[in-house]
């Protein structure tokens, strides 16, 4: 619907004007560059011609930076009162959401896109699986758009974008490390539910080359679920 | 595109924002809220514009309900809202093109209202600037630009000249004059003399009531019942004169001004008129008369009797 891409297009356009496209684009590859090239769990060392080192740091500055590029989308609006303007235009309240849930996805895209140079180069290194270079990648998209959904809903809660910020880093860090630790503690039932929460767990499924439903239900309910909440306080507003 | 707002009640916790409120506005109309703060002005606005939704009532724009159709409702509505809530980060142009685009207007058409609507709203040698360097005055008609980008049939203004200096004031008062001959018009403000100037009917609200309606005229012949009368006599002594002003049958009580031996102040008992007493009082005594004023009922006076009950 072309109402959701005016307000994705103007949120883009915000996140570039405003400094914040450039600052994820450089700190994201800066980050990356380094963890994949020259530092840590880097090519060399592992000696395997795969993309895992650059999974495995991004896996991360992800998780840290969109709470970033997040925290401002609905906070900011309603603290400016530009909310109201764009909430009496005739637009629903789902066609501003998922707008702003695209224009973040297509930034996070682009940054990604900037990494393709390194799966060129190590294809040219030694036997490259390309298929686990693409899922791996479609495992990284799959986990911004739950955080993405997740940082929309943690802007929806709080004028101040610094609270929406942490809202979404305390939420996230459930999914992204806790519920893993907790897995690995109990064991029988309760450490099946705690693994399946985990977000680790559908990740390196997923990078690993298998597509299951399991880890497609799991990602598609982790971005639509807050994204419900989300909307539910926009309409609140209204009452 | 009338508007007709019905038993309007928004609720705020246990606080009646607006309470039992029923009008109309017809197309042609420009209708003025006055009120003080919290009195429920931008809360009835806000409910017409369908951002908020009533707790008790409805409000029919056009055929539309805000209740059933909000979405039609809002196509049909320019609004401005209170403090002029702006994207400060956008330039002038951007920031109309993406409204522009948002209310719908057919992509080939958006390029000649925005250059329209720079030139209605005097913003040309603004227009590239980005909205956070302008001036109040600019922003606040970067506001109205947005609201009349689509030519909306119903305009709702919250007050639109808030931080203009006189002479913007006046160039945006004959705009709501001459736009408001076709379209609805609601506007709020809190310079009473605005409002006379550019309204057809005047609503006054306090605390989630509306305490009048009515034209200009109609709301100062119904609150000053009786002629009040400033005027100066001359040639006579200060005690001589109020005496001889006390006998006058139409009169209700006189006040000789104080600080003066000469200026006196009466008011009229109802349905009567003492200038013609007056006069001949004077020429009786031959006491020269030099000023005689009707003192009109000031709208400050009006509403600060309407809503300070």
């Amino acid at each position: 619907m072309k109402e959701i891409w005016i307000i994705a297009s103007r949120e883009l356009n915000s996140f570039f004007n405003s400094l914040m496209a450039y600052i994820l684009l450089i700190a994201f590859l800066g980050f990356s560059g380094f963890f994949t090239w020259i530092s840590g769990a880097d090519v060399f060392l592992v000696g395997q011609a795969n993309m895992q080192s650059f999974f495995g740091i991004a896996y991360w500055t992800l998780f840290f930076f969109i709470p970033g590029l997040t925290m401002g989308l609905l906070s900011e609006e309603t603290r400016s009162g530009t909310i109201e303007l764009l909430l009496t235009k005739p637009v629903s309240d789902w066609q501003v959401l998922a707008g702003k849930f695209l224009s973040t996805l297509v930034l996070i895209c682009i940054a990604l896109a900037f990494t393709l140079p390194y799966y060129i180069t190590i294809a040219t290194l030694g036997p490259l699986d390309h298929g686990s270079v693409w899922t791996g990648y479609l495992g990284l998209i799959l986990m911004s758009a739950s955080y993405i959904s997740i940082g929309l809903f943690a802007s929806s809660i709080s004028k101040n974008q610094i609270v929406a910020f942490l809202s979404a880093l305390l939420i996230g860090i459930f999914f992204h490390i806790i519920f893993g630790v907790l897995s690995g503690n109990f064991n029988g039932f309760l450490g099946g539910i705690f693994s399946y929460l985990s977000l680790s767990t559908h990740f390196e499924s997923i990078s690993r080359g298998v597509i299951d439903t399991k880890d497609l239900i799991y990602f598609f309910s982790l971005i639509a679920i807050p994204m419900i909440l989300a909307q539910s306080m926009l309409a609140r507003r209204r009452f | 595109m009338d508007i007709i707002v019905e038993n309007l009640t928004k609720i705020y916790g246990t606080q009646r924002a607006v309470d039992n409120i029923s009008f109309k506005v017809h197309t042609g109309e420009v209708l003025g809220f006055l009120g003080p703060n919290g009195a429920g002005k931008t809360t009835t606005m806000k409910a017409i514009t369908s951002y908020l939704v009533p707790n008790k009532g409805d409000i029919h724009v056009g055929e539309f309900s805000v209740i059933e159709q909000p979405e039609e409702v809002k196509k049909h509505i320019g609004y401005l809202p209170e403090n002029n809530p702006l994207y400060n980060d956008m330039p002038v142009v951007d920031y109309l093109r993406f409204v522009a685009r948002i209310q719908g207007i057919d992509k080939s058409r958006i390029y000649g209202r925005i250059l329209e609507m720079v030139k209605l709203c005097g913003l040309e040698g603004e227009k590239h600037k980005k909205i956070a360097e302008l001036s109040k005055g600019y922003k606040q008609r970067v506001g109205l630009a947005q609201a009349l980008i689509h030519d909306p049939e119903v305009l709702i203004l919250d007050e639109p000249t808030s931080g203009l200096d006189p002479n913007q004031i006046i160039e945006i008062r004959d705009l709501i004059r001459t736009i408001g001959r076709e379209k609805t018009v609601i506007l709020s403000s809190h310079i009473l003399a605005e409002v006379e100037a550019t309204c057809d009917r005047i609503l006054i609200i306090s605390k989630g009531k509306i305490v009048a309606d009515g034209t200009p005229e109609n709301l100062r012949k119904k609150v000053q019942g009786q002629e009040m009368l400033k005027f100066t006599i001359e040639d006579g002594g200060k005690n001589d004169i109020t005496t001889a002003l006390q006998k006058i049958q139409s009169i209700d009580w006189v006040n000789p001004v104080s600080g003066s031996d000469i200026r006196f102040e009466i008011q009229s008992k109802p349905n009567t008129s003492s200038r013609r007493a007056i006069f001949e009082t004077c020429v009786k005594n031959n006491w020269v008369l030099t000023e005689m004023v009707v003192v009109e009922t000031k709208l400050e006076d009006i509403f600060h009797e309407l809503t300070m009950n």
